[in-house]
C-alpha cells in the first residue's frame, strides 16, 4: 500500500475539522472491509485515513417505539444482529446485516460504511430504503438528511462532499402490522456479494397491502426502490397473482449488467423470484405484529 | 518514508508495546514485527479466514485491520490458545481427529471455533458450519474439522458439568 | 518382494495415532515458506503484465531503482540464454525455454499476470510502490483464450517457434496431437444399439491452495545458494532453478519448508529463482510472497477444454465403441495434461474399439500445472455422464452398468500391460451396498448421481534412511514434503517394521543436502514410492541389527532373528535383546546403525474410486445444494485411515467446487475478474455435508505393504456425479461444467419450455 497517515478523533467536531482540511485526500472509515482492500488495489486512493469509530454519536444503536431507529454509522453489524430490539422491529434489515460476510467481516463492518462504500449491491442498503431510512449527515457547512435512496449516487460514489461524515441511519417506526425482510440470491450459502438482493416492507390493513417498498441491490448502478411494482401493491391481497406481477414489475425497474456473478438474465429472472418471496415472508412477519 | 506509530495492545495476555507504519495491517504486523507467524495470509481480502485472530473476543479478520487500530486491545492469536504448554481442547481435538492435512488453515479455524464455543457451548452442525464459513479449508472438505469442534464443544460441556458435580 | 498383506496382523499400520507433526501445526509453530525471516532480508516483489498478449517494446527501471529503500530490479537480461527443447524432469517433461520465459517473460508476455520484472527493497510496500515506477512500453496484441480461438484459421500465433508433430515447419498454437487406438470403431458403432454423442465444455479451475507461493533465496559470494520455499518437491525446485539460473545442481541447497496446500500447483517454480537472482544483487537474502491475486492470475491452473464424446453399447448394456475427441488449453506454454486425460477417459472400462484424439492447444492463460489426476476430471465429466446415459437408455442401474463393464485383474489398459490386482469393481460395490446408495431420497428437486473414476498414480525416485538412535529410538528422514500427514505413516511404516511404539520414531523431511534425490510429492506416490524406500530402510536397519547382534552374542548372523521388535538368538541360553538394550553399545560394537535405501519404484497400483452425491435443486434459481456424499476408493492398504479418509474428502470437496461454481472469468481484453477468493468460489464449510468414506483395500502386489496411491483419483467423479444427480433431479443433462446458477437456470427454463411446448402440441 502507499503510504497513509492515520488519526482516531473522539469527536465529531474533530473529525469533522480533519476532514475538512484534507478535503479528497481523507476518507472516514469504520470496518476497513472495503477501504483497505480497495486502496491495497489501487481502487481509491486516500492519504489520511480517519478512524471514526472512537465517536460515541456513530456508535449508538437506540429504538424508540415513537421516534424510530438511530443507528449509528460505526455499529458493527454484529451488533444488530445480536440485538433483540433490531430482530423484532427490523428483522429484514438485521437479516441483510447477518448476510454480510463472514462472522469476522460482521464483527468489523458496519451498516453505515456499506452504505458509503456506494456499490450496487450492498446487502444492507436496499433493506434501509424498503424501511425508509434517511442518512443523517454532517459536515463543515453543517448538519443535511438524505433520504437512503438518495445516497449513492453511482457505483462506489456517494452524495458526500469532502469534509463530510455519515453519522447515523435514522429509520422510522414500524406502524402496527408492519415488517421488513431482506433476501438475497449467491451461488454458495455464504461469503459471496449479492448477484440480486431484494428487500421489502409492507404495512397491512387486515389482508390487505396499506404500504408497501420495494428495493433492490445488484440489478443496476445504484440500488433503486421499485415504486411501481410497491405502489401497485397497495389496498389488494397478496395473493399468488399480485406476487406474480410485483415479482414481474420489479424486474422490470431492473437495468442489469452481465458480469462474472450472473447474467442479465438471470438477474432479471432472480429479482422477480425473490421479490416474490421477500414479499411473502414480510407479510407472514406483518402479520403478527 | 512512513513514519511509525507506537502502539500499546495487550496479545496473548502480555502487554506488548510495538511500532508499526499506519499501513501495516495488523496480520502484518503480527507476524513481520512481532514475529508471530501462526496467523497466516491466505488472500489479504477477508475472504479465506487464515488470519482470524480475536480482538476484544471477537473474530476478525486480521488482514483488513490496522495494526495501529490495536492500540489499547485485548488481543489473542493461535499462540495464545495453549496455556503453559497445555493444549486447548480444540487443538487436541484437531489431532485426533485429524481435522488438519496441510495445517495453513488451521490456526484461522481453531480460533473461530473457540470464539463459537466461548458464546454457544451446545452448537448444531449448521451452527458449527455457519461459525465456521469464513474459513476456507481447500484440504480437508472440512467434514473433520466439523466433527473436531462438536467433539470439542461435547468435551467442554462434560467437564463443565463434572466440575459442577464436584462442588 | 509382493506379500500378500491382506491377512497380515499389523501391530501400527492401520491404526490412527496423532501425527508427529501436529502439535507444531496447531500451536502455529510450524513454519511454512513464508514464515521465515532472516537478519538483512529484503522483500521482493514482481510486475506482472496486464496485457494477456503483447510485445515488450521496453522496459526502464531507473525511476524504480531512485526510490529510497530499493536496493536491486532484474528482467529476463538477468537470465542467461535457455534452449528450446524437451528435457525430462520427475513427473514432467521442460522446455528449458519456456521455463524461462515464464519466470521473466522475454520478448513477449503471454498472458494476464505474466512476470516481466522483479524489485528487492527494504519494505514489501516499498517493493510494491517500486514497481509502479516501473516504465513498461507494450505493442498489445489480439488475446487468443479458447482451444476454437487459437486453432482458427488465421489464429494470431502466441510462439512463433512452435511446431507440432503434424504440421511441418508450419507456425501453430496446437502444440501436440496424441492418438490412441484399439480395433475398428466403424464395426462398433455398428454393433450398437445405442449412440450417445455429445459435446461437452469445462472452464479453467485453480487448485486453490489456501497458501501462496513463496521463496526465500540466499546467495553467498561463494556461490552457494540456498532456497526456502513451500514445494512438493525441492529436488525439482533445485534442477529447476539451477537450469534457469545456469547454476550447476550442486550449488543450490532447497529446504522444503512446511507447505500449505500444493496438489500439483507446488511442483514447478516461480518465485524462487527470482529470490537468488535478487540475492546474488543485492548480498542480502530475499523474500518474496505471492499475492493472492497473482497466485491466480500467474500460477498454473488446470486446463479448460472441449471434449467431444460418442459412445456405444448394445442394449444389454455392453459398451462397443467409443470415439472421443478432446483438446485442452495448455496455457501460455505447451504443456496440458490432455494425453493423460485421454488414457483415464475410459481405462476403468472394457471397451473393444475406441480411438482418442488429444489435442495440446496454447492460448493466452497462465501455464497449466497438475492439479490432481491431471486432465482426468475434465474427461470423466464427459464419459461418466454419457455412461449414465446410455446406462438409463439400456434401463440398467449406472453402478451395474459399470460393475458388468468394469476393468479387473488381467483387462487391458488403454496403453501397456494389462492390469495386475485392481480394485474398481469393489468400489462400485461398495457403494452399492452402503447406507448411502441403499437409502431412500424423498423430496420434490432432488436426484442422486454416481460416477467413477481412475488415476495411474506414479513410482519414480525416493530415497530413505532410517537412524537408530544411542537410546534405541529411531528417526526416518526422507526428501518427501508432507502435504497431507504423509511423514505420519513414514513414521508407521518404520515402527512396524522394528517393532517400536510409532511414537519412538521421529520421522524428518530433509533438504536437497541431507537426502538423496527424491522425486516431486505428487502423483500419489509419496505412501506407495517414499514408503517403499522407508519400507525397504527399515529393513537394512534390521538386517545392521541382526549382524550387530551376532556380533555381540558371537555368534553367525544367520543364528540371530528379529521378531517383535527383539533379537533372539536360535537355540537357547541367550535371553533376547530389545533394540533399547543394544543401542547404548553401538559406540563399543561397530558403530552407528543407519538403514538406507534408493528406489525407483516399480509396482504402482492404479487408483479407482466411485462416488454417489444427493442434490436438491431450486427450480426457480438453478442454485444447487448437496445433501449427501459418499465415495468408495481402494487404497489397497491404508497405512493411516484418518489420512485416506482426508485424501478422500478432500478430493471430493474439490470436484463439488469444480462441478458447481469454480471457473476463470476472463473478459474480452484477456484480463483475470475474478483472482481472488471473493469470486473464484471455492466451497465453504456452509457449502458441504459430511463426506462418507468407505475405504477399500485390494493390495497392489507390487508394493511390500500392498499400498496404492490415494491423493488423486477422489477428485475425479465428483464433476460427473453432481451432473448426473441434477439430471435425476431437475431433468436436465448438462454439458457445461460449472453447472453454476445462471448456467443450470437457464438449462432448465429451456426444458420447462420445451416440455410445455411438445405437451400444447399433443
Amino acid at each position: 500500500m502507499h503510504a497513509i497517515t492515520y488519526e482516531a478523533p473522539t469527536t465529531l467536531d474533530q473529525a469533522v475539522s480533519i476532514l475538512k482540511t484534507h478535503g479528497e485526500n481523507a476518507r472516514p472509515f469504520c470496518g476497513g472491509t472495503d477501504i483497505i482492500i480497495q486502496l491495497r488495489a489501487g481502487v481509491r486512493r486516500t492519504e489520511h485515513l480517519v478512524d471514526v469509530k472512537k465517536i460515541k454519536e456513530l456508535q449508538t444503536l437506540s429504538f424508540d417505539a415513537k421516534k424510530g431507529l438511530r443507528l449509528g454509522a460505526a455499529v458493527p453489524c454484529i451488533e444488530i444482529s445480536e440485538s433483540d430490539v433490531m430482530r423484532r422491529h427490523y428483522p429484514g434489515l438485521t437479516e441483510a446485516a447477518h448476510l454480510i460476510g463472514s462472522l469476522q467481516i460482521q464483527n468489523r463492518a458496519s451498516v453505515g460504511g456499506n452504505l458509503c462504500n456506494g456499490s450496487p449491491a450492498a446487502d444492507t442498503t436496499p433493506a434501509l430504503m424498503a424501511l425508509g431510512a434517511r442518512a443523517r449527515i454532517v459536515g463543515p457547512n453543517g448538519e443535511r438528511e438524505v433520504p437512503v435512496e438518495a445516497f449513492v449516487v453511482s457505483p462506489g460514489r456517494t452524495v458526500l462532499k469532502p469534509g463530510e461524515l455519515l453519522v447515523e441511519l435514522l429509520v422510522p417506526a414500524p406502524a402496527p402490522h408492519s415488517s421488513d425482510a431482506y433476501l438475497r440470491f449467491i451461488p454458495r450459502n455464504e461469503m459471496d456479494i449479492a448477484v440480486v438482493g431484494v428487500g421489502a416492507a409492507l404495512t397491512l390493513d387486515g389482508d390487505k397491502v396499506k404500504a408497501a417498498r420495494i428495493a433492490l441491490g445488484a440489478v443496476a448502478p445504484t440500488p433503486i426502490l421499485a415504486s411501481k411494482a410497491a405502489d401497485a401493491l397497495i389496498g389488494m391481497k397478496l395473493d399468488a397473482a399480485a406476487l406474480e406481477a410485483a415479482g414481474r414489475a420489479a424486474s422490470e425497474a431492473c437495468s442489469p449488467i452481465d458480469d462474472m456473478r450472473g447474467t442479465a438474465e438471470f438477474r432479471l429472472h432472480i429479482a422477480a423470484v425473490l421479490t416474490r418471496r421477500v414479499l411473502s415472508i414480510a407479510a407472514e412477519r406483518a402479520k403478527k405484529n | 518514508m512512513s513514519k511509525k506509530t507506537l502502539v500499546e495492545a495487550t496479545i496473548n495476555g502480555e502487554t506488548v508495546e510495538f511500532l508499526c507504519e499506519p499501513r501495516q495491517s495488523l496480520l502484518e504486523t503480527l507476524r513481520d514485527v512481532l514475529e508471530l507467524t501462526g496467523s497466516k495470509e491466505g488472500c489479504l481480502t477477508g475472504d479465506c479466514g487464515a488470519c482470524t485472530v480475536l480482538v476484544d473476543g471477537r473474530p476478525v479478520c486480521s488482514c483488513l485491520m490496522l495494526g495501529v487500530e490495536a492500540q489499547g486491545k485485548n488481543i489473542v492469536t493461535v499462540e495464545g490458545l495453549a496455556i503453559n504448554g497445555v493444549l486447548h481442547v480444540l487443538q487436541n481435538k484437531f489431532l485426533e481427529h485429524a481435522a488438519l492435512q496441510c495445517g495453513i488453515c488451521t490456526p484461522g479455524f481453531l480460533i473461530s471455533a473457540k470464539s463459537l464455543l466461548d458464546r454457544n457451548p451446545k452448537p448444531t452442525e449448521h451452527e458449527v458450519r455457519y461459525a465456521l464459513a469464513g474459513n476456507l479449508c481447500r484440504c480437508t472438505g472440512y467434514d473433520k474439522i466439523v466433527k473436531a469442534v462438536l467433539d470439542a464443544a461435547a468435551d467442554i460441556r462434560s467437564q463443565g458439568e463434572g466440575k459442577a458435580a464436584a462442588r | 518382494m509382493a506379500e500378500s498383506t491382506t491377512t497380515r496382523d499389523f501391530k501400527v499400520i492401520g491404526t490412527r495415532p496423532i501425527r508427529p507433526d501436529g502439535v507444531d501445526k496447531v500451536t502455529g509453530r510450524a513454519k511454512f515458506g513464508a514464515d521465515y525471516a532472516f537478519p538483512g532480508m529484503l522483500h521482493g516483489k514482481v510486475l506482472r503484465s496486464p496485457h494477456a498478449h503483447a510485445i515488450i517494446k521496453s522496459i526502464k527501471i531507473d525511476k524504480a531503482l531512485k526510490l529510497p529503500g530499493v536496493k536491486a530490479i532484474v528482467t529476463s537480461k538477468d537470465l542467461p540464454a535457455a534452449e528450446n527443447k524437451l528435457e525430462q524432469s520427475g513427473e514432467m517433461t521442460v522446455n528449458p525455454m519456456h521455463l524461462s520465459m515464464n519466470i521473466l517473460a522475454h520478448d513477449k508476455v503471454l498472458y494476464d499476470g505474466h512476470a516481466i520484472a522483479a524489485v528487492a527493497a527494504t519494505s514489501p510496500h516499498i517493493a510494491e510502490e517500486a514497481l509502479r515506477l516501473i516504465e513498461v512500453e507494450y505493442e498489445v496484441l489480439p488475446p487468443v483464450m479458447t482451444v476454437d480461438a487459437a486453432t482458427k484459421p488465421g489464429a494470431p500465433i502466441l510462439l512463433k517457434d512452435l511446431r507440432n508433430n503434424e504440421e511441418g515447419d508450419k507456425p501453430t498454437n496446437v502444440a501436440q496431437h496424441y492418438q490412441f487406438k484399439r480395433g475398428d470403431i466403424a464395426a462398433g458403432f455398428k454393433a450398437a444399439d445405442y449412440v450417445i454423442e455429445r459435446e461437452f465444455n469445462t472452464a479453467m479451475v485453480h487448485q486453490g491452495y489456501i497458501e501462496p507461493h513463496n521463496a526465500v533465496g540466499i546467495y553467498n559470494s561463494d556461490g552457494q545458494a540456498t532456497i526456502y520455499c513451500s514445494t512438493q518437491g525441492a529436488f525439482d525446485v533445485r534442477s529447476l532453478s539451477a537450469q534457469v539460473l545456469g547454476m550447476p545442481v550442486g550449488k543450490i541447497k532447497v529446504v522444503p519448508a512446511e507447505i500449505g496446500g500444493g496438489f500439483g500447483g507446488k511442483t514447478t517454480i516461480y518465485l524462487e529463482p527470482l529470490s537468488v537472482l535478487l540475492s546474488k544483487k543485492t548480498g542480502a537474502p530475499v523474500k518474496l510472497v505471492m499475492s493472492r491475486s497473482e497466485v491466480l492470475r500467474a500460477s498454473g491452473p488446470t486446463p479448460g477444454g472441449k471434449i467431444k464424446l460418442k459412445m456405444g453399447a448394445t442394449r444389454d448394456g455392453k459398451l462397443v465403441a467409443a470415439e472421443i475427441w478432446m483438446a485442452y488449453e495448455a496455457g501460455a506454454f505447451p504443456g496440458s495434461p490432455v494425453a493423460a486425460g485421454a488414457l483415464c477417459i475410459i481405462a476403468p472400462y472394457l471397451v473393444e474399439n475406441f480411438q482418442i484424439d488429444a489435442y495440446d492447444v496454447v492460448v493466452n492463460r497462465p501455464k497449466t500445472n497438475a492439479y490432481r489426476a491431471p486432465g482426468t476430471t475434465q474427461a470423466a465429466f464427459a464419459s461418466e455422464t454419457v455412461i449414465d446415459e446410455l446406462a438409463e437408455k439400456c434401463g440398467i442401474d449406472p453402478i451395474d452398468f459399470r460393475i458388468n463393464n468394469g476393468v479387473k485383474e488381467g483387462s487391458p489398459q488403454i496403453m501397456g500391460p494389462p492390469f495386475k490386482r485392481i480394485g474398481f469393481i469393489q468400489t462400485c460395490e461398495a457403494i452399492k451396498n452402503s447406507p448411502h446408495y441403499k437409502s431412500k431420497l424423498t423430496g420434490k428437486f432432488r436426484g442422486r448421481g454416481v460416477a467413477s473414476g481412475f488415476w495411474f498414480n506414479a513410482g519414480m525416485q525416493s530415497s530413505a534412511t532410517v537412524n537408530i538412535h544411542t537410546d534405541g529410538t529411531a528417526s526416518v528422514v526422507t526428501g518427501s514434503p508432507d502435504i497431507g500427514g504423509s511423514r505420519a505413516s513414514m513414521a508407521m511404516i518404520t515402527a512396524e517394521v522394528l517393532g517400536m511404539p510409532m511414537t519412538d520414531v521421529r520421522p524428518i523431511t530433509a533438504d536437497t543436502d541431507s537426502i538423496g534425490h527424491t522425486d516431486v510429492t505428487a502423483g500419489s506416490r509419496v505412501t506407495f514410492a517414499t514408503g517403499m524406500a522407508v519400507y525397504e530402510a527399515a529393513r537394512d536397519a534390521v538386517r545392521q541389527l541382526i549382524e550387530r547382534a551376532a556380533k555381540v552374542w558371537e555368534k553367525k548372523p544367520d543364528e540371530v532373528e528379529f521378531r517383535d521388535g527383539m533379537l533372539h538368538a536360535k537355540g537357547n541360553g541367550v535371553p533376547p535383546m530389545s533394540i533399547k538394550q543394544l543401542a547404548p553399545r553401538f559406540p563399543r560394537t561397530g558403530g552407528p546403525i543407519t538403514g538406507r535405501a534408493s528406489v525407483n519404484a516399480r509396482g504402482v497400483g492404479p487408483g479407482f474410486a466411485t462416488t454417489v452425491v444427493d442434490v436438491e435443486v431450486d427450480p426457480d434459481t438453478g442454485k444447487v445444494q448437496v445433501l449427501r456424499c459418499t465415495i468408495a476408493q481402494d487404497a489397497g492398504k491404508a497405512i493411516h485411515p484418518s489420512y485416506v479418509e482426508g485424501q478422500m474428502q478432500g478430493g471430493t470437496a474439490q470436484g463439488i467446487g469444480w462441478a458447481l461454481n469454480e471457473e476463470y472469468f476472463y473478459d474480452d481484453k484477456g484480463t483475470l475478474r475474478n483472482s481472488g477468493f471473493l469470486d473464484y468460489r471455492i466451497p465453504t464449510c456452509l457449502d458441504l455435508p459430511m463426506i462418507e468414506t468407505v475405504i477399500v483395500e485390494e493390495a497392489n502386489p507390487g508394493h511390500p505393504l500392498g499400498v496404492r496411491g490415494v491423493g488423486e483419483v477422489s477428485i475425479v467423479p465428483p464433476v460427473a456425479a453432481v451432473a448426473n444427480a441434477i439430471y435425476r433431479a431437475v431433468g436436465v443433462r448438462m454439458t457445461q461444467a460449472p453447472m453454476s446458477p445462471p448456467r443450470l437456470l437457464k438449462a432448465i427454463l429451456k426444458h420447462r419450455a420445451a416440455a410445455q411446448h411438445s405437451a400444447a402440441a399433443d
